[in-house]
């Protein structure tokens, strides 16, 4: 990969962070919010894959199968958590659940 | 014998121990048992050892219990050692208070803390045994402050009324203003000697000081002020007539006969200090003039029969001092033994005619006891003679005798210290037998509620025929040549020599000491049974009135003090009510709080939120990784 193209993987890594974390903050709905931390795991994913590259190393490729195996296992716990609020509170609104004030 | 010692002061503690812990559910006659049978034990004892000890004339017994603990080289130990001082002192404490003990079985019959009475009574005992048999000066101060704790629990006895637990504050608190300057004099005599025991400092001072020294007056002044404060001499002496809150029997054991005098027997027992310091033995001699004095005149004017026991004893103690002032040492520790005869007795007649009148104390209201009561009136006579020194039968003239001797006639005597006694033993007198007179003479005020019964008149009467033959044991120079107390104490105290010219003519202050104590006993006799009109128009003067309310008063030394120190101490106290040190740590306890509320705020439950912060710490952290 040469220079060029890394600096662009990197910077589109970086923009898919952001937007991940922007959604995070703004959304209300609480399967938006998942979606989103699922965008910024995939972000360092990236850019785990293009460091990877850079330096000819497997390492990069490894660490990314290990956040694909965390974000099914996160999906499917947070999944579950958003089933039990839905029971709850019925609403899917995150500002719904703020019953653990200090 | 020797191995024995131990027991003495072990079996009023063992007593006090069980009767703490079971008192409560043991029956009367039980408590009684133990807590007299403790102390008849140790008189027992005691008198045994006596015998041993005045058939063989060993120096001392010494018995090493335990030694008591080890820092860097300071080994006190529990150790007794008892030579002819402690004897006399050990024989009156367990003696006089069996019989103290066996009197208030019949006193205490009443009330309803028996037990605690009797357990503190014996604790009391107990340590003071181990004041006066202690082989070094800790365990001695460990006896000293377990004196003091007893006197306290004591006199707040009847805790009920507030008035006696503020007696009871007030005699531990000026008590301890003197513990507080003896333990720094034995602070000193720790770092001069590296020991606290008691023979090897005797024997090593006179090497380290010289007469004279300041070391050695520094510390003398300092164990002065502890035996000040235990004996309620001048300036410490205004707790002793306000302990006349407690009991009867407390008074006649503890602030007369026996926990009072540790004053005169620190000194006694530290003679070698004072020597080495005259001024501040010289001080001890004007301190016991001046207390006498002024305790004798307060006498004369009290209505509380218990109080003028009590400033008679501080009077008397006053004269104890005088001798142990003027070197004559064994004539105060004589005079230690025969008052605790005397004032024992005094105090036990005192508590029969109150239990008698229903508790009643104010003399103005007793009055033609004589026939109602003739055993207590006769050994109560008895008592007040001696204690006002009336000439050849009873026991306080012959000791008080000696002391206004050896006064005047004393290496360190002067006139002025003779005129003082002379003039006390004026007051003594006067001041007794207006309490005779107004008691048990005139007419009968009041109705006999219990007359006394045997348990408390023959405690009385064995007091009483001591009184009267105490005395026989000492006679003096030109009487016969009796010296058993001195030939007793000569080894263990220094001895007097008199001036020879004035020896000559010792008969001739003898016949005026007669005079004046007989002469004190008539102008009791003229105001108060001849012509009581005489001294009513005398008392309806303002001078009189005036002086009177002084002297009622104990010359205003509860108000100078409550001026001098209490109302500024309460001043400054108030001033500092939100404590100005503690505002520091009320400070950081404030900030912590705040801190709390500030972060307890973001704990809003807003998912969100965390988001943000954790967004917001994340970029600080990068920010300073990188720019660092």
């Amino acid at each position: 990969m040469t220079p060029a193209h890394m600096e662009a993987a990197l910077l589109l890594a970086g923009v898919l962070f952001m937007l991940g974390l922007i959604s995070v903050l703004i959304r209300r709905n609480i399967i938006f919010m998942l979606i989103s931390v699922e965008i910024m795991l995939n972000a360092a994913g990236l850019a785990f894959i293009v460091a990877g590259s850079k330096w000819v190393q497997p390492d990069g490729q490894v660490m990314f199968i290990f956040i694909l195996t965390m974000a099914a296992a996160e999906v499917s716990v947070g999944l579950a958590l958003i089933l039990q609020i839905y029971h709850q509170l019925k609403t899917l609104d995150s500002d719904a659940a703020n019953l653990m004030k200090g | 014998m020797e191995n024995l010692l131990w027991l003495i002061p072990a079996l009023p503690f063992l007593g006090a121990l069980l009767l703490i812990l079971f008192g409560t559910r043991l029956s009367r006659s039980l408590v009684a048992i133990l807590g007299v049978g403790s102390v008849a034990v140790s008189a027992i004892i005691t008198i045994l050892l006596g015998i041993e000890f005045l058939q063989n004339r060993p120096e001392f017994y010494h018995q090493e219990v335990w030694q008591w603990f080890n820092v860097a080289g300071f080994t006190p130990s529990i150790a007794f050692h008892i030579d002819a001082l402690s004897i006399v002192f050990v024989f009156v404490i367990t003696f006089v208070g069996a019989l103290i003990h066996f009197y208030a079985t019949a006193y205490m019959a009443d009330d309803q803390d028996y037990s605690r009475f009797f357990a503190c009574m014996n604790l009391f005992v107990g340590s003071m045994l181990m004041l006066v048999m202690a082989d070094n000066l800790l365990l001695l101060y460990l006896g000293w402050e377990g004196v003091g704790l007893c006197s306290y629990l004591l006199i707040g006895f009847w805790y009920k009324e507030p008035e006696n637990g503020y007696a009871a504050r007030k005699a531990f608190l000026i008590t301890r203003v003197g513990d507080t300057a003896m333990a720094i004099g034995l602070f000193m005599l720790f770092q001069a000697f590296g020991t606290l025991h008691i023979q090897t400092i005797l024997t090593e001072a006179p090497q380290a000081w010289s007469v004279g020294s300041q070391m050695a007056i520094i510390v003398a002044l300092l164990l002065l002020g502890g035996a000040v404060g235990k004996s309620g001499q001048l300036p410490l002496q205004t707790w002793l007539p306000d302990a006349m809150a407690g009991p009867t029997p407390v008074s006649a054991l503890i602030h007369a006969a026996t926990m009072v005098t540790a004053g005169v027997y620190l000194i006694a027992r530290m003679y070698v200090i004072f020597e080495l310091a005259p001024l501040a033995q010289t001080i001890v001699a004007i301190v016991g003039a001046v207390t006498l004095l002024l305790a004798g005149f307060s006498a004369l004017t009290q209505y509380d029969l218990k109080r003028v026991l009590a400033y008679s004893t501080i009077s008397q103690i006053g004269y104890m001092f005088l001798a142990l002032g003027v070197g004559a040492w064994s004539a105060g520790i004589f005079h230690f033994m025969i008052h605790g005869f005397f004032k024992a007795l005094l105090f036990l007649c005192a508590g029969a005619i109150i239990m008698a009148l229903h508790h009643e104390q104010d003399m103005r209201k007793m009055g033609g006891l004589r026939h109602k009561m003739p055993i207590v009136y006769w050994t109560f006579l008895i008592g007040a003679a001696s204690l006002a020194a009336l000439p050849l039968i009873t026991a306080g003239f012959y000791s008080k005798d000696q002391i206004l001797w050896y006064a005047l006639a004393g290496e360190n005597g002067s006139i002025w210290f003779y005129l003082a006694g002379l003039f006390g033993a004026f007051i003594t007198s006067i001041y007794t037998f207006r309490m005779v007179f107004i008691t048990f003479f005139g007419e009968s005020k009041t109705h006999l509620e219990h007359p006394p019964g045997k348990v408390i008149t023959i405690p009385l009467i064995i007091l009483a025929i001591l009184s009267l033959v105490g005395g026989f044991i000492e006679l003096p120079h030109n009487f016969a040549h009796i010296i058993l107390f001195s030939n007793l104490m000569a080894p263990v105290l220094p001895g007097i020599v008199a001036n020879e010219v004035l020896a000559a003519n010792e008969w001739m202050f003898q016949l005026i000491a007669a005079i004046v104590s007989l002469g004190g006993v008539f102008v009791a006799y003229l105001f108060y049974i001849k012509s009581p009109a005489l001294l009513a128009s005398i008392e309806r003067s303002d001078f009189a009135m005036t002086l009177h309310r002084f002297w009622h008063s104990g010359w205003g030394f509860d108000a100078l003090y409550d001026a001098l120190i209490v109302r500024p101490y309460v001043f400054i106290s108030r001033l500092n009510k939100r404590d100005f040190i503690d505002s520091f740590y009320t400070g950081l306890a404030r900030m912590a709080e705040g801190f709390h509320v500030m972060f307890s705020e973001t704990q809003n439950g807003v998912l969100r939120n965390y988001v943000a912060g954790i967004v917001v710490g994340a970029i600080m952290i990068l920010t300073i990784s990188l720019f660092l």
